[in-house]
């Protein structure tokens, strides 16, 4: 059989879609799933995100002023996301993951990894 | 306020300042006459009592790289600003910029803000803002404005018998916190301040206020107190900040606060948005509130300052 690499990664894409969509069926909230978190108005939201152990979480900026996304333990932290950039971190370890803005320390919010 | 309200003529030229400087506009005009700084309703009378005293200039919030539409153009209302530095019957000294020079610490922002501000052809000292060490480890900024400075940037110099402290209240930000200076450098303010005569006039700048204008937005600096404490024992302190955009202003016994507008946009004042951020204003509206700030200290008066703000039009 001859196929071309479009054809053959638009085939595996849709494939893990697909796989995707099936587990997402079965199991609402799992390990290895995706979730957003944003921050706007100079807030994390949600205020508390909580997730499976595995899950990757996405953060979106959607200020007109940049933001970072920092861990108070350091597990994790971004650069600069200026508007409209993205940030992602895959939590591996159960616990309970504060974390804020460096730049507007005032802002807070937690990641709860079950 | 007893100590305030216990010298009279000291405390009416403080309501003259408040009065006067409370909105009045895009740069601040300093005159330090006498201890405390005043303000005068226009750039005219300010620089008609500035002879022969200090006179000096306030930018702030720069944000060169900005493009959003609150002002898709700040490096051209910044050009304005300095255009109106440029026309000044009267040279200033100096300027002093309280930070956030440029919007996201690029180099290319750092380069066009040196290009637009050094047209002015005066010195400049400056602080940095949050948005000036965003590479982190403040190399870009340490490199270009803080090499003879402390730490992160902080220094203090003399001019015309005024002693002109910089501080910085930006890095190793604490979650839930405001902005911070640390111990290092309230050591080094207390050591720096230590032989000065009680007499002589201070000026404090810094980019976040150093008192609580708004925690909820965290408009103000933790440890602010412990370098307020520090500085009670003069009598001339004035203290100037950026970070709100907005020109706001204190008297507390011998200190007057003071913060000035943003050259590039305004933000809202303190609980009545949503969020600090950006403000978009009718475009017509937008230089109005826009500005710079001129402080001059005339001498053989109290030694106090004279701050007018005058906004790009």
């Amino acid at each position: 059989m001859c196929i071309d690499a479009t054809a053959w990664r638009r085939f595996v894409g849709a494939a893990l879609v697909g796989a995707a969509l099936a587990a997402g069926c079965l199991a609402p909230v799992m390990a290895g799933a995706d979730a957003t978190a944003k921050i706007d108005n100079f807030t994390f939201e949600p205020a508390t995100l909580t997730v499976k152990t595995g899950t990757t979480v996405t953060w979106i900026n959607e200020d007109d002023i940049p933001h970072t996304v920092v861990a108070t333990n350091k597990a994790f932290r971004s650069k600069a996301l200026d508007t409209d950039d993205k940030f992602s971190f895959t939590f591996t370890t159960p616990g309970s993951y504060e974390y804020f803005c460096s730049l507007h320390p005032h802002m807070k919010a937690t990641v709860v990894v079950q | 306020m007893s100590d305030h309200d216990s010298h009279d003529h000291d405390g009416a030229s403080r309501r003259h300042v408040l009065k006067c400087m409370t909105w009045a506009g895009a740069g601040v005009l300093w005159t330090i006459g006498g201890g405390v700084p005043r303000s005068l309703g226009i750039i005219g009378e300010a620089q008609a009592q500035s002879a022969g005293g200090l006179t000096f200039l306030q930018i702030s919030d720069s944000h060169i790289g900005f493009d959003k539409p609150a002002n898709p153009n700040a490096s051209g209302t910044l050009g304005e600003a300095i255009a109106k530095v440029k026309a000044l019957p009267q040279k200033p000294a100096f300027m002093i910029h309280t930070g956030d020079i440029t919007h996201l610490s690029k180099p290319k922002e750092f380069d066009d803000a040196d290009q637009i501000i050094g047209s002015s052809g005066l010195p400049v000292h400056y602080v940095p803002g949050e948005h000036d060490i965003i590479d982190e480890e403040v190399k870009l900024y340490r490199e270009r404005y803080g090499k003879n400075a402390k730490g992160a940037g902080w220094y203090s110099f003399d001019q015309d018998g005024v002693h002109f402290v910089g501080l910085v209240n930006v890095v190793n930000l604490k979650a839930g916190g405001l902005g911070n200076l640390g111990e290092e450098q309230l050591a080094w303010l207390a050591d720096d301040l230590k032989g000065k005569s009680a007499s002589t006039p201070i000026v404090v700048f810094a980019h976040i206020p150093l008192w609580v204008v708004y925690e909820q937005w965290g408009w103000g600096t933790e440890d602010g107190g412990r370098a307020l404490e520090l500085l009670k024992k003069f009598g001339s302190v004035t203290v100037l900040n950026g970070h709100i955009h907005q020109v706001m202003q204190k008297v507390e016994g011998n200190v007057t606060f003071h913060t000035a507008r943003s050259t590039a946009f305004p933000q809202p004042a303190p609980g009545t948005a949503p969020s600090p951020g950006p403000m978009k204003v009718p475009d017509d509206k937008l230089r109005s509130v826009l500005g710079i700030a001129n402080v001059t200290f005339k001498r053989g008066d109290h030694r106090l300052a004279t701050i007018v703000d005058s906004p790009l039009a």
